[in-house]
């Protein structure tokens, strides 16, 4: 289901010859359809999130930003990005081992049931959380009795998180370590190397890039998530609140520039990780001419 | 030949490199705390009730209502990305033209902006007074709060599905076809749906069951711009949300035992189609 995270479009050229290409007029009409579309679509809620940000003047924009709740806000979505992203970042390099390097029965098994949490709903993900460690929950006596609490506070918030990222890094490195194959690892345990090193100094150079684009994939998501949090957090202002739900607050209460001035740094976000994305391609691009060269 | 041949050698040696067990078992540790004990605990929770509960949960007249709007606009916008994602890649793929890469880069955008951003931005645009609302106002359609509006947000978060899906397939489509198609006389508006749509057409089934999938289970971006009216703009999600608010948790379960399996089944029919088309790519090659 994941495939679409790990897409890197190819930078070599695809223009088909005058014969076998479409008339002038068609090929600029659809051109024109394509950029239409993507402008209507994805540039215009951009330009607006800026637009609307700014539109009570500069001071409105920092005070919404810089406002207490705001801040305890953007602590929470760190503290919470920062569990769920090196936690998800190990599983994914394990199990794309496990996956890349060896054969075995039932893998195409369980490369679907990685893929699991991006088919759930994200709501369904925060309710099976509230099921397990809610008060009428599974362990929710248990957690009462130590005086624990897990719903409506920081550790839902994290494990929900942490489940619906759980892909993102794994998706983006098993096929690229599928297609290194297991040649270099294996020249370099016949040479004496051992375990980890094995992994540190041959596996994880060739996957680097892919791999840094997984973990910013996975922080983005990790800080935007919203539905799956929302269930678990009871949005407790300055307590429980990430930085998409504190947007959610802002909006509900018709602050609409200071929503939109917390989303704009959200946005800030999203484009941050696109532009990683273009920098891994451009390094993998330079890595495989090398290669090609060698 | 010899390919062939040395693949069976090696998956007959034992391999030397390390880590099998570790690896694998940590995995399958991590992922069934993290994900299948708690889908597992959905299924459980609703066995607690009886059928007729059971039943009369999940066919109740509101809950049949959201399924239904949950179903139709999801259909709608993975039709309008299907069409439009179709243009999009085969543009990106096949001509030149400014700001190509910029366009490219933004097709990824719904898949990095968070959801609850991408429902306000879209729900200040298409309002009364938005900018493209304000411009459909006066011609009686009216987008936000209403059933167009979950539409257009599914359709905004679905984009990067079948464009990424059928972007490396168009890549990938070979000369020669079409080159024979020109030369037996074929015009290329023949030769595109004759030639060229039949063999997209799996990568596109794949991206349209990517787009449904993710816009059935979406809730961020639609609960702005829904106005979340129940029976007429309430999806699925939202509505286990309410149930859950009001402390019918074996409501909430009821429904999202009913959303989850249609979910298996879709992420089935993905898997079995993406396995058809990797087969088919490594068999043609």
């Amino acid at each position: 289901m994941a495939g679409v995270v790990n897409y890197h479009s190819s930078p070599h050229k695809n223009v088909r010859e005058k014969h076998i290409n479409e008339a002038t007029w068609v090929r600029w009409s659809l051109i024109s359809i394509a950029v239409l579309f993507i402008v209507i679509m994805i540039v215009l809620p951009l330009a607006l999130v800026i637009v609307e940000s700014l539109q009570k003047g500069f001071a409105v924009y920092i005070d919404a930003i810089t406002d207490s709740d705001a801040f305890a806000a953007l602590k929470l979505t760190l503290i919470t990005a920062l569990i769920a992203v090196p936690l998800n970042t190990v599983f994914g390099v394990l199990v794309a081992w496990a996956v890349s390097k060896f054969k075995f029965r039932g893998k195409q098994i369980l490369l679907t049931l990685i893929d699991l949490p991006f088919a759930v709903s994200p709501v369904i993900a925060g309710l099976v959380f509230v099921l397990m460690f809610g008060a009428q929950g599974y362990f929710g006596p248990w957690l009462a009795d130590h005086d624990i609490k897990v719903i409506f506070a920081v550790p839902g918030i994290i494990i929900a998180t942490m489940f619906i990222t759980v892909p993102f890094v794994a998706r983006e490195i098993i096929p690229l370590m599928q297609q290194q194959g297991i040649g270099e690892e294996e020249a370099a345990i016949s040479l004496g190397a051992k375990g980890f090193k094995v992994f540190w100094y041959v596996t994880l150079p060739n996957i680097k890039w892919g791999l840094l684009y997984g973990i910013i994939l996975c922080n983005a998501r990790a800080m935007g998530e919203f539905g799956a949090v929302s269930v678990v957090s009871g949005h407790i202002r300055g307590r429980t609140n990430t930085l998409p739900l504190h947007v959610e607050i802002l909006y509900n209460e018709y602050q609409f520039s200071a929503a939109f001035a917390i989303a704009s740094l959200l946005m800030l976000l999203a484009i941050f990780t696109l532009i990683v994305k273009a920098i891994v391609e451009w390094k993998e691009g330079l890595q495989s001419k090398r290669e090609s060269i060698e | 030949m010899s390919f062939v041949k040395f693949k069976r050698k090696r998956s007959s040696a034992r391999s030397i490199i390390p880590g099998f067990r570790l690896t694998l078992g940590i995995s399958m540790f991590y992922l069934s705390i993290i994900v299948f004990i708690p889908l597992a605990i959905i299924f459980l929770k609703s066995f607690e009730l009886t059928f007729e509960q059971f039943w009369a949960a999940v066919t109740n007249a509101r809950v049949l209502a959201s399924y239904r709007v949950s179903f139709i606009t999801a259909l709608c916008a993975a039709l309008i990305n299907t069409f439009f994602g179709l243009i999009v890649a085969w543009v990106l793929v096949r001509y030149q033209f400014p700001g190509k890469k910029i366009i490219d880069a933004l097709v990824d955008i719904p898949f990095a902006l968070p959801t609850a951003v991408a429902g306000i931005a879209l729900t200040a645009i298409y309002a009364k007074n938005g900018w493209i609302g304000s411009n459909l106002e006066p011609l009686g359609i009216k987008v936000a709060y209403a059933p167009l509006g979950i539409i257009v947000a599914l359709t905004f978060i679905g984009i990067p599905f079948v464009v990424r899906t059928v972007q490396p397939v168009i890549e990938d489509l070979e000369k020669d076809m079409e080159e024979a198609a020109v030369m037996l006389g074929a015009y290329r508006f023949r030769t595109f749906f004759r030639i060229i749509l039949p063999t997209l057409f799996p990568a596109l089934l794949t991206g349209f069951t990517l787009a449904f999938a993710r816009g059935i289970g979406e809730y961020g971006s639609v609960v702005f711009i829904s106005g979340n009216m129940p029976l007429k703009t309430e999806i699925s999600p939202l509505l286990i949300m309410t149930k859950l608010e009001q402390y019918d948790y074996a409501g909430a379960t009821a429904i999202a035992a009913v959303m989850l399996i249609v979910s298996f089944i879709l992420l089935l029919a993905i898997n079995l189609l993406q396995w058809r088309m990797n087969r088919r790519m490594t068999s043609n090659s």
